[in-house]
């Protein structure tokens, strides 16, 4: 049993009659004994923690893949890969019908759009498991949803809604922590109200005439939630970092960027042009080697020193589930000068005793953090971005984000959901809702967390999980990693990041129960 | 030679040893020696070694002082202190508290008020909430996007649409979606920032050709065609694409599409049509820059938009055949990547395309307040318009330039802002002047709706005639 970081230790999970513990792989084909389980348990790599940077104890335990799995997987691809050679040779010499679109007869003499092989994993792959993804839903993505059901007669190159519509699937699968895209409630009745008198669009930029007062008053908001001098906000989050990371560094600067971070923040970096080097993830001592190398060795080549250094870090790693160590990214960033960028994509509103996020979850100073970045998709049930900081750097975003001059603002009542949910969990709006909904999540998600049901499953097994799971009531989604550099992915659903705090108790038991039930 | 090798034995090679002169034997044998002793002595280094100490490190890292994150902003630059608008940016719109007719906004279609589309938000946001918590992979697709999508293929008559939940990162996610390291583009140089950052992000090779001028396209695209018979290997693999705008957002100028259609089939690019501002504009139902010239829309390979000009929603959206744009689902980074767009946003738009199927003769009624106003802002002394006749959505620029960027800045917002205080709200085209490519003239946009009346054209024009005059002298 772990210690939870909040310093409160929570109940051991209830088991479900046909749970496996940790470290155990059951599949009907091999079962590994209980001295190789404890072995397995220990491979759990507790990454050591600068003990004086932290005020609590900070564990993270990711379990290392067993052997049979891992092999087991690459002869599954190898597998897939082959009769996908053997698919593509019928379809060429048309034994077997083709299914997926062509080229017009026109053009059929132009440079060919995709490469053959960019296509491959999509055609014979992906195409094999792809009912798992897009799945559409009709209702509020709320503790409970409503999924349309589709069938596929031609496995899977194309899908007919069937019409019938399968109701109060408990939702693993949506970004709704806090629980806050609801249609009833104080947010949507003030986002109704600011619909009725401001509209639906904006038709302009912030710097034209789309300045709305909405937008100034979601700013100072914004910038008192978060506890820094000024904010400003914008349309979509994935544009927030790729258009506002070109506009702070440049050639001649050096970005240092976690290797997982996610892919918007990997544009931003590649469109500013200044130089990246990866670290290893979440690993301090790689980070720090990197940095010391920069400033010793300067610009490859010419050796002339770097104008600025920045290193991109997250809040809370969607692909891992693994929180950054903050403290630590600070300790690192005052020594040798640099900038820090973090992205709470993830743990605004969803970590932290006051939902501040990752900086209020380690106790530190707003103001350490250079640039703080968010979005409002998850915790605030509405869409958009924001950067927060000092005023300096709102003011030179404010002339020079590429979002302010050429893409539209916020919708108003996309603005007013977040101003309402906001202030709720603040307690501006005069009620204890908010704090009341930050108490569970830590508790949901160690109940199911990491060490549970985060089952390995390789691919095809993992996919076929997900297609029965909504039939029994319940809606994981599989991560699909397109580089494909990882092949063994966990199973994203109830890893924590996915929880939703209005989901019951009973709910998460029955989700854990039918996960491991289906799992290897 | 060869004869003489034959008969070289062991033995007569010993005693040629035996037989040479002392001094000879011992002079090679040192030269043996020397040699081995060569072959193993370490390399000679010129320089001292340059592996640092870990004190000289030190030192490094202490005295190395990085930039400021950011350079100060003068408290006087134009971008900083934006118009506050209070209330919504529809046909009157309180701009820094004056009450002004909007000839700022791209409300081409006057549906920001409509009521109409404020009723199916409404219903969605019951129904549905505002945000969708999720990216369409996961659980973020609603039936509205399904919808929406459907809507959209079929109002353009494509095979398929994809929507995007932003207008900007539509172009700028489509266009590395096909082309990548490698691959040519053909694009003009007045082409939006959008797509500029689309082509950074694809990594290829950009040729830029002056803006509408198909002679400097095809001698490119010939030049191109040489340099491919030279390596025809590497031509085979080598994709080529034609990116443009139907109605070019920073000249207010049309695309010769014919011809670049001729021009696609002639050399075998592919075309990639950019039509933020002339969907719901151009053509005579509004399906854009094809249906004003007639061509057929399975020539295009893909057309692009956003919704937000038009339509008065947010996002944007592509469409084109089945084959084109499915690829998009996968490969398209702010599609796969990002939240899906919130369901309010996707009915309302459901909205504007039945309100734009419904009344058809919007766009005549358009077209004919553009001429109008086009008319009556010519020949004013000191501004000349820049767009054409139909587009409402042209520019007003210095007929001359007073030689410094920010001088004629200053004039024009001079101008802007008298027009405000008269109840005309302008607004100044924005462009971050270190980052364009082809940064155009400082310049004045003006609007054109369908909402305004013909005394409030009047007006404008009136206006900005007399303003000009008094600034401009």
């Amino acid at each position: 049993m772990r210690t939870e970081p909040g310093g409160c230790c929570c109940r051991r999970p209830v088991r479900a009659k046909d749970c496996v513990a940790n470290g155990e792989v059951r599949n009907g084909y091999v079962r590994i004994s209980a001295a190789t389980a404890a072995a397995a348990a220990g491979q759990i790599h507790h990454v050591t923690q600068n003990g004086a940077l932290y005020k609590r104890p900070f564990n993270e335990g990711f379990e290392e893949t067993p052997m049979l799995v891992a092999v087991l997987t690459y002869v599954g691809y190898g597998v897939l890969t082959l009769f996908g050679y053997l698919r593509d040779f019928l379809r060429h010499w048309r034994i077997e019908k083709c299914h997926h679109a062509t080229e017009r007869e026109e053009q059929k003499d132009f440079v060919s759009l995709y490469q053959d092989f960019e296509n491959f994993y999509t055609r014979n792959l992906y195409m094999r498991i792809r009912d798992n993804w897009n799945r559409p839903i009709c209702s509020v993505p709320g503790a409970r949803v409503d999924i349309m059901e589709r069938q596929s007669h031609d496995y899977n190159w194309s899908f007919k809604y069937t019409g019938n519509v399968i109701k109060d699937v408990i939702n693993m699968g949506s970004y709704n922590y806090l629980g806050f895209a609801r249609n009833t409630g104080p947010c949507q009745e003030a986002a109704a109200k600011v619909l009725e008198e401001y509209g639906v669009g904006v038709c302009s930029t912030r710097q034209e005439i789309g300045n709305l007062d909405k937008h100034e008053e979601l700013e100072k908001l914004v910038a008192s939630f978060l506890g820094v001098e000024a904010a400003m906000t914008y349309g979509m989050g994935f544009a927030t970092n790729s258009m506002n990371i070109p506009a702070l560094v440049s050639k001649g600067c050096l970005i240092l960027s976690d290797e997982l971070n996610h892919a918007s923040l990997v544009l931003g970096a590649r469109l500013s042009g200044a130089t990246i080097r990866v670290f290893k993830h979440n690993n301090m001592q790689s980070l720090e080697k990197l940095l010391k190398d920069a400033i010793v060795y300067g610009q490859p080549r010419t050796r002339r020193p770097w104008k600025k250094i920045l290193i991109l870090v997250e809040g809370i790693y969607s692909m891992e589930g693994s929180i950054v160590r903050l403290p630590e990214v600070i300790a690192l960033k005052k020594k040798y000068k640099a900038y820090l960028y973090l992205d709470e994509a993830h743990s605004i509103g969803a970590l932290g005793p006051t939902g501040r996020g990752v900086v209020d979850y380690f106790g530190l100073d707003p103001e350490d953090v250079d640039i703080m970045m968010g979005t409002f998709t998850k915790s605030f049930g509405a869409s958009g971005g924001y950067i927060g900081g000092k005023k300096e750097l709102i003011d030179y975003l404010r002339t020079h984000s590429h979002s302010a001059v050429y893409a539209t603002s916020l919708s108003p009542p996309v603005v007013e959901q977040i101003i309402t949910s906001m202030k709720c969990i603040m307690g501006q709006d005069g009620t204890t809702l908010g704090p009341s909904l930050l108490w569970p999540l830590p508790l949901q998600s160690t109940g199911s967390g990491h060490a549970g049901p985060a089952a390995m499953a390789h691919g095809p097994s993992r996919s076929m999980a997900c297609g029965i799971l909504p039939d029994r009531g319940t809606n994981p989604c599989p991560l699909h990693r397109q580089a494909d550099s990882q092949p063994l992915c966990h199973q994203r659903s109830p890893s924590g990041s996915f929880l939703n705090c209005i989901i019951l108790c009973e709910d998460v038991i029955h989700c854990v129960a039918m996960f491991c039930s289906h799992s290897i | 030679m060869a004869t003489v090798a034959e008969q070289w034995v062991l033995v007569e090679m010993v005693q040629a040893l035996y037989e040479a002169p002392a001094y000879h034997l011992i002079l090679e044998g040192i030269l043996i020696l020397w040699i081995i002793r060569l072959l193993f002595s370490k390399t000679y280094k010129l320089q001292e070694r340059s592996d640092l100490t870990v004190k000289e490190k030190e030192e490094l890292i202490e005295e190395w002082q990085p930039e400021p994150l950011v350079p100060p902003v003068s408290k006087d630059h134009p971008a900083l202190n934006y118009n506050i608008v209070s209330g919504p940016p529809s046909h009157n719109i309180v701009v820094n508290g004056k009450e002004c007719i909007n000839f700022a906004s791209f409300n081409f279609l006057g549906l920001l008020d409509n009521p109409r589309l404020k009723a199916a938000a409404l219903a969605s946001l019951k129904k549905y909430g505002v945000g969708t918590c999720g990216p369409r992979g996961f659980y973020g697709t609603f039936d509205v996007h399904l919808d929406l999508e459907d809507r959209l293929a079929k109002f353009m008559k494509t095979e398929e649409a994809i929507i995007y939940s932003y207008g900007f990162a539509t172009i700028a996610s489509a266009i590395p979606a096909y082309s990548k390291r490698g691959d040519i583009v053909f694009v003009d140089k007045a082409a939006c920032f959008a797509i500029q950052k689309g082509l950074q992000a694809s990594r290829s090779d950009i040729k830029l050709f002056n803006h509408n001028d198909m002679d400097d396209l095809d001698r490119l695209l010939k030049e191109q065609e040489i340099e491919d018979q030279k390596n025809p290997r590497k031509a085979r693999v080598t994709r080529r694409f034609i990116v443009v705008e139907g109605l070019y957002m920073n000249t207010g100028t049309i695309c010769p599409l014919p011809e670049l259609v001729k021009l696609k089939y002639k050399y075998k690019a592919r075309i990639f049509l950019e039509e933020s501002l002339s969907f719901g504009v151009l053509g005579e139902h509004g399906r854009g820059v094809t249906e004003h010239f007639g061509i057929d829309i399975d020539d295009i390979d893909l057309i692009s938009a956003n919704m937000e000009n038009s339509l008065a929603s947010i996002g944007g959206f592509c469409c084109g055949r089945s084959f084109v744009i499915d690829h998009q689902r996968l490969s398209g980074q702010g599609y796969c990547f990002s939240a899906s767009l919130p369901p309010l946003l996707a009915a309302a738009a459901i909205e504007a395309l039945n309100i734009m199927e419904e009344n058809p003769d919007i766009f005549a009624v358009l077209k004919e307040k553009c001429k109008r106003i086009h008319n009556a802002l010519q020949g004013i002394s000191g501004l000349k318009v820049v767009g054409e006749s139909i587009s409402p959505a042209f520019h007003l620029q210095l007929e001359e330039s007073t030689g410094c960027r920010e001088r004629d800045v200053k004039l024009l917002q001079e101008i802007v802002t008298q027009c405000m205080d008269r109840g005309i709200a302008l607004t100044q085209a924005r462009y971050l002047e270190k980052e364009e490519k082809y940064l155009p003239p400082p310049s004045i946009r003006v609007v054109v709706t369908v909402e305004q009346t013909e005394e409030e054209l009047e007006k404008a024009a009136t206006t900005i005639s007399k303003v000009a005059q008094t600034v401009l002298l």
